[in-house]
């Protein structure tokens, strides 16, 4: 009963229930879309990291990276050698380009091909002979065209983008019958004769910039702090909304209390009911968080694609343990909006006056101690951003300064409206501010969570255009050939390298060799020495003369990457490969490249490394003559499609790589922003209906209604002005955090902050856009009110 | 997929993986079928024949080390065809698995090889006769079968062994004609049960010098079992009187037993279902499965009644298809030494 008198306050203020569920709902639907995300990515990891695609086992490879002869993989085999052959490659099937993999079941590791619980997926007849069996990620339509293909069948677990089959249908389909590279098992019999004497093949450990879950993690952890912030935004609008509602019925509890209602069954019954809205909110929640995960997932696979490579799947799983902890997420952040409340309702003493009164109403004193912990929390920021190094470092200086930011804000907007309130005069200024002050401690949750869109908002997009307009820089320094040609082999190369000579201004071969540079994977660059590069290759920092020592084979340059990594500056060695180590003689910046590089002399390269690919070559030209020079290319030499390629094409595929990465960031963006401006509503809504008496007498004393709408229109919009004003330093400092801490942990390189004032004018726009609209509402109540109701503040005066 | 299921299911047929063995009693399309009139013949039937589903070249010996212990080897190797014929490269529809074993009365080492044919990774060669897989080998060092080196490896255990013929090759049943159901089920099957063995056997203690007797089976077929039939006891006994008893029984909806016995000098005489009787009397518990390790095995027109007893009733071998294969002690009306294969418990 107690209950049902409760909930019958959800029925006179639906409005009211439908803010609170949906701030509830929101919250729990950003956050549990975000954690959605980072499960499925996790999940994709394991399975790439499960697959022997991930090399997980060491391998045995040609030297120069050419299949195995199929003569030194029996030679292993019959000298007792447990290795296990794979063909892969890539195929083009229809439109789509797959990475193809045969295995052969009956020589590799354990556990490599897919398996339903106990069960055989595999025709053992069908996968091993015939047109053979392929299993792809579910969802994908293969379209087949002429060529014999194996039967695709759809086994969840594969990677996306890649074709699992037998040997045999990969030998066939890549027209390739030695095997890729050999697995070597983990276990091997006793006694075998050592692996050198057997083969002359490389062995090779597994490469470490395949470790994805590592290098994506700050990534995962980029999203974590954006779904953890909206859903604190998202709280804090419930909080508003079950602050209000318990505020307004006071007069019910007291005579809930007063008929004879124990304490404790209407504290129970008050849980129940925030428990029973907190279920159903975050079921609606987790059902949203679902569709925002699906929504959301192709743009952050793109982004973990282009920035580490790692594949992951367009799909989302509905995980039943995912939903779980979303719902329990909801139900702890509305208990936790409901603590304050119904510790209030449990210590009120039972004749209190029911009269409402303005709810959580800030004391001075209050007020001190937000300031206080504001100054505590932005002591915590500076010191682990002073001290930090690692992400989590990184991520707290950005926790703390937001929070700490928020905090405060209500201070200060007091602070700047009582020295306006000094400044004005005329009863009606006067009145506003005074007014607006007093309704300060009503709106400064949505102004705080305002606060933190905002600045995240400010804070994420001037990281990004930074990152956006030093990468634009970079491209056009690193890019300034006029053409790219990419041969079918060195040879072919060089022999369009002599036809070219004569006719433009420089052929520059682009040379590489794999290789290990200071321990770990990476490419050995080999550059002529040409003006091209003195010119216009990105230093960040170099010795003098660096380029003619580079020329004179004396030195080494290295990509930023590599020298924050190993700690490599100017002067310092680096090992290049076996027998080779220079001194560096410069950094270069190097974006969008998890590894590391190195530059050495183009003929230093041909003389100490094996198989140095020259495939490709930049040609200097007068840029009139491109197409004269395309044309005689393609006429002269057999070349594919996209062989040839100009600098305003490489440069647009580049650009439009970098824009997919950061989709997913403006997405979450404006999610963010959107949920603040709810916030927003949602407080200025309940305040509206709180504020007659405070209007009614301005009404009587001759101010028109309309005039009343648009001071209450003005001063919200004041208010987000104040706010915008406030989010702006506090924005810039987190983008610092994030180009000068989190970027050089995450992506290892520092960017050069910018400054971009035309989007704080554009967020502002859409902050006023946005809080306009949720001052429009109350304000147009307030405008067709019926006078009679303005007068029933007077008599209703209790 | 496990590779282990995937094996079972190549070369017990598909519908069969929760049968096991029974698997064999399926249709075999396409498959060469034994034929009663094919007379086997040298060296080409030493060789593979691709166009039968299966095949297998399986070698036991019974040791004695001087260390004084008894032990046991088993080399195995298996064809299985996925379909008929061979094909090129990858290609090839041709399955290789091989099993070896050491056993001892307290250990019993096993490992377990695979490979498919086309590529060079296992095979047969008839002439000079060698079968291999990986490093495993069994090679002839002079004419047809008579002198032989066997070798394999496993994580824990090597033996290298020598083989020497003293008697001639044995055809079983009907000329090499092996009857395996009362619905004419049947294998070209012979035997050369005469090896005189001497070699190493390395163990995880160390090497050990071993000499004793050795046992080869050749057989191929293409559907060897009857559909209601769930496996088979083999016994290959060796008697101090220097005759020889190879005997199965073939359990199905009625036991269908087999023997053949073997003079000193080789004669084999052929009995037909019933001769041979076979009464488990001891069984033990292995991975969950009630296996009879101690057998009174009787055949009374030879005046033939012993029991045997296994010397490590753990031999099991835990391989894709687990079967029980192992060294036993013969007692009784005749004594000696033999091996004993048990499928499909």
């Amino acid at each position: 009963m107690a209950l049902l008198t409760l909930l019958s306050h959800w029925r006179r203020h639906p409005g009211q229930l439908v803010t609170l569920m949906l701030g509830l709902a929101l919250a729990t639907a950003l956050w549990s879309g975000v954690q959605a995300i980072n499960e499925e990515a996790r999940q994709s990891y394991a399975r790439a990291a499960a697959s022997v695609t991930a090399q997980s086992y060491d391998r045995l490879v040609t030297p120069d990276g050419q299949p195995v002869p199929m003569a030194d993989y029996i030679a292993l085999r019959r000298a007792g050698w447990l290795v296990s052959p794979v063909i892969g490659g890539h195929v083009q099937i229809g439109a789509e380009r797959w990475r193809l993999l045969g295995i052969d079941p009956l020589t590799a590791p354990q556990g490599i091909l897919p398996q339903a619980a106990g069960e055989s997926l595999v025709d053992p007849t069908a996968f091993l002979t015939g047109p053979g069996q392929a299993f792809v990620t579910p969802g994908v339509n293969i379209v087949s065209d002429q060529r014999e293909m194996p039967n695709f069948v759809p086994v969840e677990g594969i990677a996306p983008g890649l074709i699992l089959t037998d040997l045999s249908v990969a030998a066939r389909l890549l027209d390739q019958q030695d095997p890729s590279f050999l697995t070597i098992l983990p276990d091997q019999p006793a006694g075998l004769p050592a692996l050198a004497e057997v083969t002359s093949l490389t062995r090779q450990q597994p490469s470490e910039d395949r470790d994805l879950s590592r290098l994506t993690q700050s990534f995962h952890l980029n999203l974590t702090a954006f779904g953890f912030l909206s859903f604190a935004v998202g709280l804090f609008i419930v909080h508003s909304t079950i602050g209000l509602a318990f505020e307004q019925r006071r007069p019910v509890f007291r005579t809930l209390r007063a008929l004879g209602l124990p304490l404790g069954r209407l504290v129970g019954a008050l849980m129940v009911e925030v428990t029973g809205i907190a279920l159903i909110a975050g079921s609606v929640g987790v059902f949203l968080g679902y569709f925002v995960a699906a929504a959301l997932l192709p743009d952050v696979a793109g982004t973990l694609r282009s920035l580490y490579g790692a594949d992951i799947g367009g799909s989302l799983a509905f995980r039943p343990l995912w939903a779980g902890v979303g719902l329990l997420i909801a139900m702890l952040g509305a208990w936790l909006s409901a603590a304050q409340a119904v510790w209030k309702v449990a210590r009120m003493p039972l004749l209190a006056p029911a009269q409402p009164r303005a709810w959580a109403m800030a004391s001075a004193k209050g007020r001190r101690w937000q300031v206080a912990g504001a100054l505590a929390l932005f002591g915590t920021s500076g010191v682990a951003g002073a001290t930090g190094g690692s992400l989590i470092a990184g991520f707290l200086c950005l926790g703390a300064l937001l929070l700490g930011a928020a905090l405060m804000l209500p201070p200060v907007v007091s602070l700047i409206l009582a020295g306006l309130s000094r400044m004005v005069r005329g009863a009606l200024p006067e009145w506003i501010l005074a007014d607006t002050r007093q309704q300060l401690p009503g709106l400064s949750l949505a102004l705080m969570a305002l606060l933190l869109a905002l600045s995240a908002n400010v804070g994420v997009s001037t990281m990004v255009g930074s990152f956006r307009q030093t990468f634009l820089g970079w491209l056009n320094q690193r890019l300034v050939s006029e053409l790219y040609v990419t041969a079918a082999s060195n040879g072919q190369a060089e022999e369009i390298r002599a036809m070219l000579a004569p006719m433009v201004d420089a052929t520059l071969p682009i040379a590489y060799a794999e290789s290990r540079i200071a321990g770990a994977p990476g490419r050995v660059y080999g550059v002529a020495d040409h003006a091209t590069y003195r010119e216009y290759w990105p230093m960040i920092v170099s010795v003098p003369h660096v380029w003619d020592a580079l020329a004179a084979g004396q030195v080494a340059l290295i990509n930023e990457q590599l020298s924050l990594r190993e700690g490599l500056s100017p002067g310092d060695p680096v090992r290049l490969t076996n027998g080779l180590t220079l001194p560096v003689g410069g950094v270069y910046s190097d974006y969008g490249n998890p590894t590391g590089q190195a530059m050495i002399a183009l003929s230093l390269l041909r003389d100490r490394f094996d198989d140095v690919q020259e495939q490709r070559t930049a040609i200097r030209i007068d840029p009139e003559r491109r197409g004269a020079v395309i044309a005689t290319l393609q006429d002269r030499f057999d070349l594919p499609d996209g062989a040839v390629v100009d600098q305003e094409r490489v440069k647009q595929a580049s650009i439009d790589v970098f824009d997919q990465t950061f989709r997913v960031t403006g997405a979450l963006n404006v999610l963010t922003l959107a949920v603040a401006g709810f916030a927003l509503l949602a407080s200025l809504m309940t305040l509206a209906t709180m504020r007659l008496p405070q209007v009614a007498p301005l009404w009587a004393l001759g101010q028109t209604r309309a005039r009343l709408a648009w001071i209450e229109l003005g001063r919200s919009l004041g208010l987000v002005l104040i706010t915008w004003a406030v989010a702006l330093p506090v924005g810039l400092a987190l983008a610092w955090v994030l180009l000068a801490v989190v970027n050089v942990v995450a992506f290892g390189w520092r960017l050069p902050m910018m400054l971009f004032p035309l989007d704080w004018v554009r967020l502002l726009g859409l902050a006023v856009l946005s809080s306009a609209l949720a001052a429009a509402y109350p304000a147009l109540g307030l405008l067709r009110m019926p006078p009679a109701h303005l007068l029933k503040v007077f008599s209703n005066e209790r | 997929m496990n590779v282990r299921v995937l094996l079972l299911a190549i070369f017990w047929a598909n519908q069969a993986l929760t049968q096991g063995f029974s698997g064999l009693g399926t249709e075999a399309e396409g498959f060469a079928m034994p034929d009663p009139q094919h007379v086997i013949s040298f060296p080409q039937d030493h060789g593979a024949h691709p166009d039968f589903r299966i095949e297998w070249w399986y070698l036991t010996a019974t040791l004695e080390g001087d260390d004084g212990a008894q032990y046991g080897v088993q080399w195995t190797l298996f064809r299985s065809a996925m379909r008929p014929g061979e094909g090129e490269g990858w290609q090839s529809p041709q399955v290789w698995m091989g099993h070896a074993a050491v056993t001892s009365a307290e250990e019993h080492h096993v490992a377990e090889r695979l490979a498919r044919g086309g590529i060079g990774q296992a095979g047969v060669i008839s002439t000079p006769f060698e079968t291999f897989i990986d490093d495993w080998q069994m090679l002839a060092t002079g004419a047809g079968l008579e002198d032989m080196t066997v070798r394999a490896r496993g994580a824990d255990f090597a033996y290298d062994l020598a083989l020497h013929a003293t008697g001639p090759i044995v055809l079983q049943g009907d000329r090499g004609y092996s009857v395996k159901s009362p619905g004419g089920q049947a294998s070209h099957y012979f035997s050369q049960p005469f090896y005189e063995v001497s070699g190493v056997v390395t163990l995880p203690d160390g090497p050990v010098a071993v000499t004793g007797q050795g046992w080869l089976d050749r057989e191929w077929s293409s559907q060897p079992l009857a559909e209601d039939q769930s496996g088979w006891d083999w016994f290959s006994l060796s008697f101090d009187t220097g005759a020889r008893l190879m005997g199965f029984g073939l359990r199905g909806a009625a036991l269908f037993t087999s023997a053949t016995w073997i003079a000193p000098d080789g004669t084999p005489t052929p009995y037909g279902d019933g001769a041979l009787q076979l009464t488990p009397l001891n069984h033990v518990e292995i991975e969950g499965r009630e296996v009879p390790t101690e057998w009174r095995v009787a055949l009374p027109v030879r005046g033939v009644d012993v029991t045997v007893e296994a010397l490590n009733p753990q031999a099991w071998m835990g391989v894709s298809f687990p079967y029980w294969e192992g060294p036993i002690s013969i007692a009784g009306s005749h004594t000696g030494r033999g091996y004993l294969e048990m499928t499909g418990y």
